[in-house]
């Protein structure tokens, strides 16, 4: 992992000072190209703080309301205080290990970003953010499903994959997308006995097409695809070190399918804790030990992976932001726009994308909230057509841009 | 879902309008003409299934004695069932009736000092746990109500108390790991969801509003009027303030609906009103109390209701009252019953007729739920087999269908079992608490722990959880196979096992490992019948309620 320090020694030659950098920042990305590339989508549930972990600095409106919680400005060689990003944003210090990722154009972050919906909703505004229709709730299959329906179809169990206990609703939708919380244990354990595997089998190959029976067949496709892969054998590479938290797991087991070839094209992983209405802690304390295994998590992964992340792109998101103003437990409530990063092979990266809308009160969405000025559909629009070669009508249905492209991949 | 090889297809017709639909767990019970009825013992099936955590060995044939309605007018008065047998497994479960304070001294904080020490190396981790062993530690609490859950569905003879506690419960979700709750979620189950689980709603709205695992879990017990200094302790001389959290999930989730019809500055004022409903000595009594300091004492305004200034407590109370009397939370706690009875798409001409039972009775839970079991949707050949069960339900309902028992210490391991399925108890970080629709439970990795879980009760792989196979194919055909599985699954499945299910185990008859001979040669071998067991307790019928 590299520190701060590190980082602000080693000052521009980060990129050659860091030995582990990966070549794939080096290359050419064919976007376009569809075969082997992989999203990974992760998400912050629970309404990530966008404000904490791409601090505002530059912003004369940040630090008078946020008394307690608000970051420390970005202070020359000092490891605990917020990294600068580009002199107006800086990145939580808990987030260090991807700083290196930052200076080599790896990673890019969208800020005042979310849904054209208000609601303050966790679980309204995560379906919405999943299916990808904000407002309509009838939406039965998720935008990341159908980013993969469209693509053209291939013999493999592994295009869509999360890693958690259920499949979620970004994935849900008729692609045959597998859901398990662990490689290792993903197969039927009858020790010596072969019988059980082939008559468990048996009894979901016949019968009627529900959703039982449908995953059932999946399941057992993938168990032998898994097992005759090896994937949940293959080590961590290039001295990565996950931490060892749900979404450190995760992607360590998303890293294992992308170097086990057995076709992925869509991973999803989830990790909790970011509702912090109490105490939610500036350079240190609650958030800051959220932020800790986010940023290391990502980092190893990024490492782990090594050239493959050329084709690799890995966007974070959460359903809304907090509010603006600290309330009174030292924490933030519900609010509106927050912050997303996109990480990997093509992106366009070292940069703070979107429209910056204010912190003054008469800037605020209703008074209290960071104002949207990104809509999520077209960062997520903009990161399936460029990466996955999808159109993106069918992803958003309804939705027409309003604003030039990003841009934020090649 | 769709096979591989017809995906591509499907794909480019269904994508637009979402393929799910034509995947979902069932047909919703959603029929213009009247559906055919569920009748004689596929209806005691039925209810059973609906009811309990599932029939065991003569459970069918005790309620087609009793006669149907009679046994549901039993189980809707609970308090009328002796259940002395299962309170004797819970004894040894000290936790379950320890009051809060007597809990927060029992189970003491990590000394901050060991911490530290461990942390620098001071300390090995083996004298850590010496000197701060894991019975000590508050996680032993939720541990022993785990087991205690497990416990109850598995023997409990007031079968559908259970499963109301279990709906109520994940209704008013708290997350046992969230700070001081740890040390408030049995009390909390214990004094405010099981009393009234079979009472009426509001009490249900009061109980959990007032308790301390409630107010810290949604932060209610930190929220004050905005000018308010805090007097003492840590942080003393600080400014608090609102906290909505309590007062969002209150309507959205608790009572209104998230389509009930409230806006943001609705939860604003519900939150003022709520302020100074907070904890008495959070880390050593952990009571209910107000305190008029936080209160603010300003007029409010809920859902167009004025509640005047000066109300003082009652403010929250009166919120309560209006949420309570609200057609939206009639409909969605209609809605709530009907999805766990009898549909996760449950038919609309029901939930009205439960909403109106809720208006008439004030919220009187038998009543809603006689509603249901009275209405033709709940006995509708749609409705049979239509829900999937939960990881949970399944778990129980697997030990029930063995004809199995389970202690304490077995409870400690089927709970294990339910989060490996995907459903730790009492471990939902959010406040909606689990779902109860099948399409979050079913996805390959949890398909597999169910057939792993059944594969290592039927072969007696959890300590202290015995079930009794033998007994089910007793009196079969020694010598014949087959009869001994028609056993199985008239035990199990009710013999309701489709015909593919049926062809596929009989063909497992056929391979040598199931068919080898018991060594008196009297029929298959016990560890054959148990996989044979596994196999149905795995199959797709089995997964279904």
């Amino acid at each position: 992992m590299i520190t701060r320090r590190t980082f602000v020694k080693a000052g521009g030659c980060a990129l050659v000072a860091y030995a582990g950098a990966p070549r794939f920042l080096f290359r050419t990305a064919h976007a376009a190209e569809a075969s082997g590339k992989v999203l990974v989508a992760v998400f912050q549930r629970g309404a990530v703080d966008g404000l904490s972990m791409v601090t505002p600095h530059g912003d004369p409106g940040y630090a008078g309301v946020r008394p307690t919680i608000g970051l420390q400005p970005p202070g020359r060689g000092e490891s605990e205080r917020a990294v600068d990003l580009d002199g107006f944003f800086a990145l939580h210090p808990a987030l260090a290990p991807l700083v290196p990722l930052w200076s080599n154009r790896a990673l890019a972050v969208v800020h005042a970003c979310g849904s054209p919906d208000t609601t303050r909703s966790h679980f309204d505004a995560q379906d919405y953010m999943e299916t990808g229709t904000p407002g309509e709730k009838a939406t039965a299959d998720g935008w990341l499903a159908r980013a993969v329906g469209t693509r053209p179809a291939k013999s493999t169990p592994f295009r869509a994959v999360a890693i958690g206990p259920a499949l979620p609703r970004a994935l849900r939708g008729g692609i045959g997308a597998i859901s398990m919380q662990s490689l290792e244990r993903f197969d039927v354990r009858a020790g010596a006995d072969s019988t059980a595997r082939a008559g468990f089998e048996s009894l979901y190959e016949q019968g009627v097409r529900d959703l039982l029976h449908g995953t059932g067949r999946e399941t057992f496709d993938a168990v032998k695809m898994l097992r005759s892969a090896g994937a949940a054998r293959i080590a961590p590479a290039n001295g990565a070190e996950y931490p060892r938290v749900p979404l450190g797991e995760a992607l360590r087991q998303i890293a294992q399918l992308v170097k086990a070839d057995v076709g992925l094209e869509v991973a999803f992983a989830d990790m909790q804790g970011w509702d912090t209405h109490v105490g939610q802690g500036a350079e240190r304390g609650q958030l800051a030990l959220r932020f800790r295994d986010f940023g290391a998590a990502l980092a190893a992964f990024a490492q782990d992976l090594g050239d493959k992340m050329s084709d690799v792109v890995v966007l974070t998101m959460s359903e809304f932001g907090r509010t603006v103003a600290e309330n009174g437990n030292r924490g933030t409530d519900h609010g509106h726009a927050t912050a997303m990063l996109v990480l990997g092979g093509g992106v366009r990266g070292g940069r703070v994308y979107g429209q910056w809308p204010g912190l003054a009160h008469h800037q605020l969405f209703e008074g209290r909230d960071l104002a949207v000025t990104t809509d999520f559909r077209a960062l997520f629009a903009e990161v399936a057509t460029r990466h996955l070669g999808v159109p993106a009508a069918p992803l958003f249905p309804g939705f027409r841009p309003t604003q030039p492209p990003l841009n934020i991949l090649a | 879902m769709i096979s591989q090889v017809v995906a591509g297809a499907a794909l480019a017709l269904g994508l637009l309008n979402g393929c799910s639909a034509s995947t979902s767990p069932a047909a919703p019970a959603v029929a213009l003409a009247p559906a055919p009825r569920v009748t004689g013992d596929r209806q005691i099936v039925h209810v059973l299934n609906r009811l309990t955590y599932g029939p065991r060995p003569g459970d069918l044939e005790r309620v087609r004695t009793m006669g149907v309605s009679a046994w549901i007018d039993r189980q809707l008065r609970p308090q009328t069932i002796d259940d002395s047998a299962t309170e004797r497994a819970l004894a040894e479960l000290t936790t379950l009736r320890m009051p809060i304070a007597e809990a927060l001294r029992e189970f003491p904080r990590p000394d901050p000092k060991l911490q530290a020490q461990v942390a620098s190396g001071e300390m090995s981790r083996q004298e850590m746990l010496e000197r701060y062993p894991l019975e000590k530690r508050p996680a032993r609490i939720a541990t022993e109500l785990q087991a205690a859950k497990a416990v109850r569905a598995v023997t409990s003879e007031r079968q559908l108390e259970e499963i109301m506690v279990d709906l109520w419960f994940n209704h008013f979700n708290v997350f046992a790991g969230k700070g001081d709750v740890r040390w408030y979620v049995s009390a909390y189950e214990r004094e405010a969801i099981r009393p009234y689980a079979m009472g009426r709603f509001p009490d249900l709205v009061r109980a959990t509003a007032h308790h301390p695992a409630m107010l810290f879990y949604l932060d209610n017990w930190l929220s004050a009027r905005p000018d308010f200094i805090v007097p003492a302790g840590p942080n003393r001389g600080r400014r608090a303030g609102l906290n909505e959290n309590y007062a969002r999930e209150l309507m959205e989730l608790h009572t209104l609906g998230v389509d009930g019809g409230y806006t943001q500055r609705d939860v604003t004022e519900v939150a003022r009103a709520f302020t100074g409903w907070t904890i008495d000595r959070p880390q050593t009594d952990g009571r209910f109390v107000f305190r008029p300091g936080m209160h603010d004492t300003g007029e409010k305004i809920v859902l167009g209701r004025r509640i005047p200034a000066g109300g003082g407590r009652d403010d929250g109370e009166r919120v309560i009252e209006i949420l309570t009397h609200h057609p939206a939370t009639a409909r969605f706690i209609a809605t709530k019953l009907a999805r766990r009875f009898v549909a996760d798409t449950p038919p609309p001409a029901l939930v009205t007729k439960v909403a109106d039972t809720y208006t008439s009775t004030d919220g009187d839970i038998p009543a809603m739920l006689r509603t249901i079991f009275e209405s033709p949707e709940f006995y509708s050949a749609d409705a049979y087999g239509a829900k999937i069960k939960k990881p949970f339900e399944f778990v129980a309902s697997a030990v029930r269908a063995l004809g199995g028992t389970t202690d304490a210490q077995g409870g400690m391991a089927l709970a294990r079992a339910s989060a490996e399925i995907g459903e730790p108890l009492y471990q939902a970080q959010p406040p909606t608490g689990y779902a109860d629709r099948g399409e979050v439970w079913v996805n390959a990795g949890a398909l597999l722990a169910r057939m792993n879980f059944a594969l290592g009760l039927a072969s007696g792989r959890y300590p202290h959880v015995s079930v009794e196979i033998p007994a089910l194919v007793a009196g079969a055909e020694p010598s014949a196979p087959a009869a001994v599985l028609n056993r199985l699954l008239t035990a199990i499945v009710a013999d309701q096992a489709g015909p593919e299910t049926r062809a596929v185990l009989a063909a497992q008859l056929g391979e040598p490992q199931i068919t080898r001979m018991s060594p008196d040669d009297r029929g298959p071998a016990n560890t054959d019948v148990a996989k044979l067991a596994a196999l149905v307790i795995g199959s797709p019928e089995f997964q279904r309620r």
